[in-house]
């Protein structure tokens, strides 16, 4: 056991280090769009934190958040705690859609499949309703309950985001 | 007379005309003068404009960093305690429960109320790459004799080496089932954690020692660890549950317990697991008729929309005369859990269990029970259980049968 404890180790300590956050940041705009555009600052007012709160239960830990807008589409850099750790997500909404939804830095010590492609792509296309949620069921992952549902806010969010930028007030 | 009024009128009229030819020469004067105010002017809005939009440039700064100010006030709190605050997270889970089950076995009949956990947990960023995680459990809620417990569930340095490899050391949880490590109340169904998960794997089962997690890919993941192993006792039939070590003063660490699972995750809604330990010596020396213990265990967990499906085996060899004589030598136990979630506030489950800590000889000794119940979520994080509960057992054995009422939440 010690040597494949070793083995291990020599197989997966040599790929690369966790590249930081504003680096992923990046990688997820490069993908996002194909000429990345400037970055732009939402204001946190009264009225966007009331309609963020009906989507978190809870206010955004900030005075403002940047996004990126080009033309029909924005691209968010959120987070949201899932049991212990905060989530930083990268999510784009087109047309008031979901696009892509990429797990830009996952701390939690369990349920890194959330980080799966085969999970993620779940989002891909999904809408609010009138009642804030999500028009798309997203299966879970047995032990990342809360993960799963910190994303699911997340996603809802951007999408209420976007609807704010578009239409210069929050619904 | 009239030659002065001629005079006077020659005079008007070269007056006059002096007048009139030299008024250019004044106009083109002035056309300078004022040009030259204009050019001023010009000169001056453009030192102003220039001004305001550094003065401009300079607000931007200035509302750039009180933002970011108002953000780590929004995030730390105070700044005193900002970097502290920002890195460190609180939570917590409980459950409550309350079992009403008519016994007509030696144990008698079971009417209790009983705050069965209230866990805190506290986790740390170090770094990036480095973090701390911990679980406080009191059970029973109070604690006096051998009433209630104090434990510390976990606490362990975790190390994320990269993407696809973290590392951790010191109280962890054995990477088994699929309660052992998930029993926040609100995520599974049942008052009382299933007997198979209790009295097999057993749940919550935390040992002391170190372990790897690798990411595959594809939805692959490994988990391998070397913790503290059992201490059996042949005063508990070398039940697996009794043999923890709990990790009390004096926790022997003579022989480790290797373990492995392999685990599949690569379509959401879908977990298959099988988890292997090894054990030397089961009695850490201490009983010569008792040897090494192998534990195979394997579940699948499925979810599609409102439907979810759990199913589990588990299975121990233990070696040695010792548990042979008892039938310890093989403990083993299954059970399935169908359930459909109605909406988000309401579930509704039906599980059977079945297992026997003393399967390796002729002797009956296997316990069944059927669970039929209902979930209800007021709030995601906060639940309210209700299920009835139907037991079998060996002759002369406790057989619980009538139903239990629960409260759960996490935060």
């Amino acid at each position: 056991m010690v040597r494949f404890f070793l083995l291990t180790l020599l197989v997966f300590l040599s790929p690369a280090w966790s590249a930081d956050q504003e680096a992923e940041t990046a990688r997820f705009l490069s993908e996002t769009f194909s000429q990345p555009p400037a970055t732009d600052t939402l204001w946190l007012t009264n009225e966007v934190q009331s309609a963020i709160h009906s989507v978190l239960e809870h206010d955004y830990p900030a005075a403002r958040l940047r996004y990126w807008r080009d033309g029909q589409r924005t691209a968010w850099v959120l987070e949201e705690i899932g049991k212990e750790m905060p989530i930083t997500v990268g999510i784009s909404v087109n047309n008031g859609a979901v696009e892509r939804v990429s797990i830009l830095a996952y701390r939690e010590s369990r349920g890194w499949e959330v980080k799966s492609p085969a999970f993620t792509a779940q989002f891909n296309g999904a809408k609010l309703t009138p009642q804030l949620t999500l028009d798309h069921n997203i299966d879970g992952i047995s032990g990342a309950t809360l993960s799963v549902r910190a994303l699911t806010r997340l996603a809802r969010l951007a999408i209420l985001l976007h609807n704010t930028v578009m239409n210069g007030h929050a619904p | 007379m009239s030659k002065q009024l001629n005079l006077v009128a020659y005079k008007a009229i070269a007056v006059f005309l002096l007048t009139c030819f030299a008024a250019p020469a004044w106009a083109d004067a002035s056309m300078e003068d004022r040009l030259k105010a204009m050019e001023q002017r010009l000169d001056s809005l453009e030192q102003e404009n220039l001004t305001l939009k550094r003065q401009l440039q300079t607000t931007d700064q200035k509302v750039e960093v009180t933002g970011e100010q108002i953000d780590k006030i929004a995030t730390q709190g105070v700044p005193s305690k900002a970097a502290w605050a920002e890195k460190t997270q609180f939570g917590g889970y409980g459950e409550m429960s309350l079992n009403q089950l008519h016994n007509g076995g030696p144990s008698g009949n079971v009417n209790q109320i009983d705050f069965t956990r209230f866990v805190l947990f506290t986790g740390h960023e170090f770094n990036d790459q480095l973090s701390f995680r911990s679980e406080l459990e009191v059970e029973h809620a109070h604690l006096e004799g051998n009433k209630g417990e104090l434990e510390v569930e976990q606490a362990y340095l975790n190390y994320n080496f990269n993407d696809r490899l973290s590392g951790r050391a010191g109280i962890i949880l054995v990477p088994v089932g699929i309660l052992n490590e998930t029993h926040e109340p609100p995520t599974f169904y049942g008052v009382d954690r299933n007997p198979v998960e209790t009295n097999i794997i057993p749940t919550t089962w935390f040992e002391s020692g170190a372990g790897l997690t690798t990411h595959l890919g594809s939805g692959f993941t490994v988990d391998s660890t070397v913790t503290t192993g059992f201490k059996a006792d042949a005063a508990d039939n070398y039940g697996v549950r009794e043999a923890r070590q709990e990790q009390f003063q004096g926790t022997l660490a003579r022989n480790p317990a290797y373990t492995a699972r392999l685990k599949w995750a690569g379509i959401p809604g879908v977990e298959l697991a099988s988890t292997v330990q090894y054990q030397a010596d089961i009695t850490q020396g201490l009983d010569a008729t008792a040897g090494g213990a192998i534990l195979l265990e394997t579940h699948a967990v499925l979810n599609r929309g409102p439907f979810a499906l759990k199913a589990l085996y588990a299975n121990w060899n233990l070696k040695g005369s010792g548990p042979a004589s008892v039938g310890a030598n093989k403990q083993n136990g299954w059970y399935v859990e169908p359930a459909y979630k109605f909406s988000e506030q309401w579930g509704v489950f039906a599980r059977y269990n079945r297992w026997d800590n003393q399967a390796g000889d002729v002797i009956d000794s296997r316990f069944s029970q059927s669970n039929l119940g209902v979930n209800y979520w007021p709030h995601p994080d906060v639940v309210v259980k209700f299920d009835v509960q139907n037991q079998k057992s060996p002759a002369g054995q406790d057989a619980f049968n009538g139903f239990n009422v629960g409260l759960g939440y996490q935060f």
